[in-house]
């Protein structure tokens, strides 16, 4: 019992950086109907840029930094690669984003170099007691971020004129551009987001360690999550990239008693398996509402 | 005085869907226009408010004028900004948004005057003001259009164009509907009213035009519109006598076409 509420506290920490990676591809997909491919290297250059920054300052301030500026290199890419494409195919515009994503990954990682770098996280490996069972502190750490920046979205989108001219946006685009709504204003702003939010996840999925230079994988795992949790629900992306990292951590812990003969790791399938079975059963996934569109 | 000049709008570089457009929509006055299904009623207005572009319709030939100005190539929101806004045809209301914050995304342009402009919304409408919590999409038809007119309403437009705001709503509606535009039009907005309903139209208007096949034919006072006998048989189903059992029955015809295309 604890070796599986120790797996759901891993999971949980997982999960987190799969919930803030799955938002930003949400927030990008209400806003323009497009999948970008470009949260992968968003990611990576923000772990990139907090390891460099956490030399200088610390941490904390490192952090804050970071986010702020993939979120101006998300707006400028947006604005220079994205905005000229509006109106093409949808796959057109995925494409690019495809595009986008290899340049910058390959410039950020150029950084990596081959000497290890970390982002100089304050939690490393250490564990904290929850109840009874330990808890990796990154991946309470991570939890709590979610947690505070899922309030701060869920706040924006209510509250605030463009938040809430993004979801009119989203469910009229021409409605919206009638009240005034500039639908530029709602892409940028889209893109920044999830810039942003990506660097928040590539921190906390390179906390305790090293910087792996194949770190960005992870940012594809919310793929999956996405399709899960529904294209069009911001609600289902924090779900499901819970439920994905929970159920990826109690199979990564299992897998040995389970099925003794798989040698290697079966947590990175995990995410695609559990899509394609609530995708049996939930063809718009677990909160989708939006007939989207299918091939 | 918001206008258009000889306008000729092009969709899909193809289509000709306005052939030499002229249109004046003074200050605080209430101009009617009429037409039959694709004449061009809700090109011409998205031509006014800067939403061609989005269905990818362009200006061909003439212009766009807002107090002289050529404004035609501007962004939608821009013509929001200044003064004009357009209630689209089937109201178009955001369904999963409340009552309330539809309205404000109406105020997107007048952020600072929110309070104010709701206040007033709410005294036009004193229905949306009990179900400011409801979910838009589950208002009925006509409780539907008052939201999207007010919605419009939320940054205090100087033209409002209304886009067969009658379209299938039952008749005690219509004369509500009416009786607003009347009290927005008597608070100082100028109002271009698009309506397959001729007779409510010419009644509240002071100005008319009818438009075919991407033309402007008939350009009059309201007043002589209702009496002329083509516009009383085509768009009123009054006939002379004789010709008046095949014109109502074209004009039912029609609006039961109208009501499924819908
Ligand atoms: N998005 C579009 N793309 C291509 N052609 C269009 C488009 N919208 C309208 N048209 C064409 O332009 C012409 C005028 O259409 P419009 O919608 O302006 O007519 P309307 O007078 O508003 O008709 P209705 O009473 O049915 O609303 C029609 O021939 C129509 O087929
Ligand atoms: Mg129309």
């Amino acid at each position: 019992m604890t070796a599986f509420l120790e797996a759901v506290g891993e999971g949980l920490g997982t999960g987190s950086v799969y919930a803030l990676l799955a938002l930003g591809f949400v927030i990008i997909y209400k806003a323009m109907q497009v999948i970008s491919f470009a949260q992968p290297a968003f990611m990576l250059a923000g772990i990139v840029l907090v390891s460099y920054l956490a030399e200088s300052v610390n941490f904390w301030a490192a952090v804050p930094i970071a986010v702020a500026a993939v979120a101006l290199l998300a707006l400028a890419v947006e604005r220079v690669a994205i905005r000229p494409m509006v109106g093409k195919a949808v796959f057109v515009i995925a494409i690019i984003t495809l595009g986008v994503d290899v340049v910058v990954r390959v410039v950020a990682g150029a950084f990596i170099g081959v000497d290890p770098r970390s982002v100089g996280d304050p939690w490393g490996q250490e564990v904290v007691n929850v109840a009874g069972i330990d808890m990796a502190q990154r991946n309470v750490a991570a939890l709590i971020a979610m947690v505070v920046v899922g309030g701060l979205l869920f706040a924006f989108f209510r509250f605030t004129p463009i938040g809430l001219a993004m979801r009119a946006s989203a469910l009229d685009q021409e409605a919206a551009m009638a009240q005034g709504v500039n639908v530029g204003t709602v892409f940028a702003t889209s893109w920044a987001l999830a810039g942003g939010l990506a660097a928040v996840a590539g921190v906390f999925a390179a906390t305790g360690g090293p910087i792996d230079q194949n770190i960005w994988i992870v940012a594809l795992a919310a793929l999956p999550v996405i399709i899960l949790g529904g294209l069009d629900s911001l609600g289902g992306a924090v779900l499901a990239g819970l439920l994905i990292g929970v159920v990826q951590a109690v199979v990564a812990t299992y897998q040995r008693d389970w099925v003794p003969s798989l040698e290697t790791n079966a947590g990175p399938i995990v995410p695609y398996l559990v899509m394609m079975l609530v995708l049996l059963v939930r063809p718009y996934g677990l909160f989708g509402t939006k007939e989207v569109e299918r091939v | 005085m918001l206008a258009v000049q000889n306008l000729e709008v092009v969709y899909d570089d193809v289509v000709l869907a306005l052939r030499g457009v002229s249109l004046e929509l003074p200050d605080g006055k209430i101009v009617a226009l009429l037409g039959a299904n694709g004449a061009g009623k809700s090109t011409l207005l998205r031509a006014l408010s800067g939403l061609l572009d989005i269905h990818d319709g362009e200006i061909r030939k003439g212009s766009v004028t807002l107090d002289g100005t050529d404004i035609g190539e501007r962004k939608p929101a821009d013509f929001a900004r200044r003064g004009i806004k357009h209630v689209l045809e089937g109201r178009r209301v955001f369904k999963e948004l409340t009552v309330e914050e539809n309205l404000r995304v109406g105020a997107y342009t007048a952020r600072s005057k929110l309070a104010e402009n709701t206040e007033r919304v709410y005294g036009l409408f004193p229905k949306l003001a009990d179900m400011r919590r409801s979910t838009a999409g589950y208002l009925s038809g006509g409780e539907q259009q008052m939201l999207a007119i007010g919605r419009a309403l939320m940054s205090d437009p100087r033209y409002l164009l209304l886009d067969e705001p009658s379209l299938g709503l039952a008749p005690m509606i219509v004369a509500q509907i009416r009786d607003i535009v009347v009290e927005i039009n008597s608070q100082g907005t100028g109002v271009l009213l698009v309506e397959q309903n001729a007779a409510m139209a010419l009644e509240i208007a002071s100005h008319g035009y009818v438009m075919e096949n991407g033309r402007i034919v008939m350009d009059r006072p309201a007043a002589e519109l209702l009496k002329d006998q083509d516009v009383r048989e085509f768009y009123l189903g009054l006939g002379a006598e004789g010709e008046v059992k095949s014109s109502f029955r074209d004009v039912k015809h029609y609006r039961r076409r109208k009501r499924w295309a819908s």
